[in-house]
């Protein structure tokens, strides 16, 4: 192996049918089946889920944080694609 | 408290004009109660101690595996044996989650281990006690799980996000050991007189090891100021000791057993239990490596970590070997 390290893995757990698998931590393996069992063991130890995902940690791509504000301000002043923009008279009820 | 050997006072740096402005925005953040995530701007000594505390705190929760894995094979009964089977495996989780979080930092998981293992990094003094006897497994849940937990509650909240949810988690988990522990100093305490004795055996001998857990007395303790700035730390050492002491006093008499401080009071006007004199020296040397089990934990990690390492070894081999023949079929296909 190249460095002798072990690669990093993240990992996603589905808690409840319906949902979606929301990520809950990262852990160190050699290859992908036995990131699943280690993810089984360190993350699922009181049937907090129905289902596990491990993704290579370097197959993330992430927005740079130091240009959130090129990313995401332009949505801030854009006020009218929030329902409650928009008046509705209290007689048409709930909308 | 799992980090005592951070009240050791890192050598101040001076801070460039340019960086001054980042850290007064950094400490805003900070002050506004927002999480610090890791691939933010934070400053170096802040980074350098989250790695510091983190790490520490990890390294306790694996060598906490140790004297309480020293009675899964003896443990009374196999519904004892169970739980205190799932104890031990969670502490090991608790290590990965912290581990994990200390890593966000830009800190390798091996050189983590080699902190440890090279005797460069700490853990609590209070897993070099040894554990005698089952009750030792008692007080060890109710009273070294306990102190954690008044610790813990308040790290949930810590500044820096990773280690705030990894705190989450652990405190979620904790309050069954707790209350495992308890349960096994009830069930002595209600037995014959000799089980009882051993009850109380457990607690003379845990009971100040329990209470130096909080680490040094805020008057010695200069690296607790930063740490609260930062928001890393919530209350004092001193503030957690004697919430741990209001709390578990009680508990105690509860279970008919003798907190072993002469000059235990209960003092109307504070509503707080006033406690006697903590033996610092005794402190001092077993956080130097004199306790009665440091040694003994560090010889049996290392011999963990060297017994494990064909392991890993074989494991990386078989995972290059299977990615080498997967592109070697491709290869083959393509041709």
């Amino acid at each position: 192996m190249s460095d002798g390290k072990m690669p990093l893995w993240e990992v996603f757990i589905r808690s409840r049918t319906g949902l979606a698998h929301r990520h809950v931590g990262s852990l160190h393996a050699a290859d992908a089946a036995m990131a699943l069992q280690a993810a089984r063991d360190v993350y699922t130890r009181r049937g907090e889920g129905l289902s596990v995902w491990v993704v290579p940690s370097s197959a993330i791509v992430a927005s740079d944080p130091a240009e959130k504000d090129m990313m995401f301000e332009p949505t801030g002043s854009k006020i009218y694609r929030h329902p409650t923009f928009y008046e509705i008279p209290e007689e048409v009820g709930h909308m | 408290m799992y980090t005592q050997a951070l009240n050791a006072k890192d050598a101040a740096e001076p801070i460039p004009a340019e960086e001054a402005a980042r850290h007064v925005r950094f400490q805003e953040r900070v002050d506004a109660e927002e999480r610090i995530e890791p691939n933010d701007w934070m400053p170096e000594a802040y980074r350098r101690t989250l790695v510091r505390q983190i790490s520490q705190h990890a390294h306790s929760e694996i060598v906490g595996m140790l004297p309480e894995g020293n009675w899964i094979t003896r443990a009374p009964s196999l519904k004892r044996k169970a739980a205190l089977l799932a104890k031990v495996q969670d502490e090991g989780g608790h290590g990965l989650y912290l581990y994990a979080a200390a890593e966000t930092l830009g800190v390798s998981r091996e050189e983590l281990v080699d902190q440890l293992l090279s005797g460069k990094a700490k853990y609590s003094s209070i897993f070099n006690y040894p554990t005698l006897t089952w009750a030792d497994i008692g007080a060890i849940g109710w009273l070294v799980d306990g102190a954690a937990i008044m610790n813990q509650i308040p790290l949930c909240r810590c500044s820096y996000g990773p280690y705030a949810r990894a705190m989450i988690r652990i405190c979620k988990e904790e309050s069954f050991h707790q209350r495992q522990g308890y349960e096994i100093m009830l069930t002595l305490c209600r037995g014959t007189a000799e089980q009882k004795q051993m009850a109380q055996d457990a607690l003379n001998r845990w009971w100040w090891p329990c209470l130096m857990m909080f680490g040094p007395s805020d008057k010695d303790s200069q690296h607790s100021d930063q740490s609260m700035r930062w928001k890393i730390k919530r209350f004092s050492n001193d503030e957690l000791r004697q919430k741990f002491v209001d709390a578990t006093v009680p508990q105690a008499h509860y279970l008919g057993l003798t907190v072993p401080d002469p000059d235990l009071r209960y003092d109307e006007a504070s509503g707080h239990w006033v406690y006697g004199a903590i033996d610092w020296d005794e402190f001092k040397s077993v956080i130097a490596g004199n306790g009665p089990c440091n040694k003994q934990r560090m010889k049996q990690r290392r011999e963990a970590h060297e017994s494990g390492a064909w392991v890993r070894e074989a494991a990386l081999a078989y995972a290059a070997k299977q990615k080498a023949r997967a592109a070697q079929q491709q290869a083959q296909r393509a041709a």
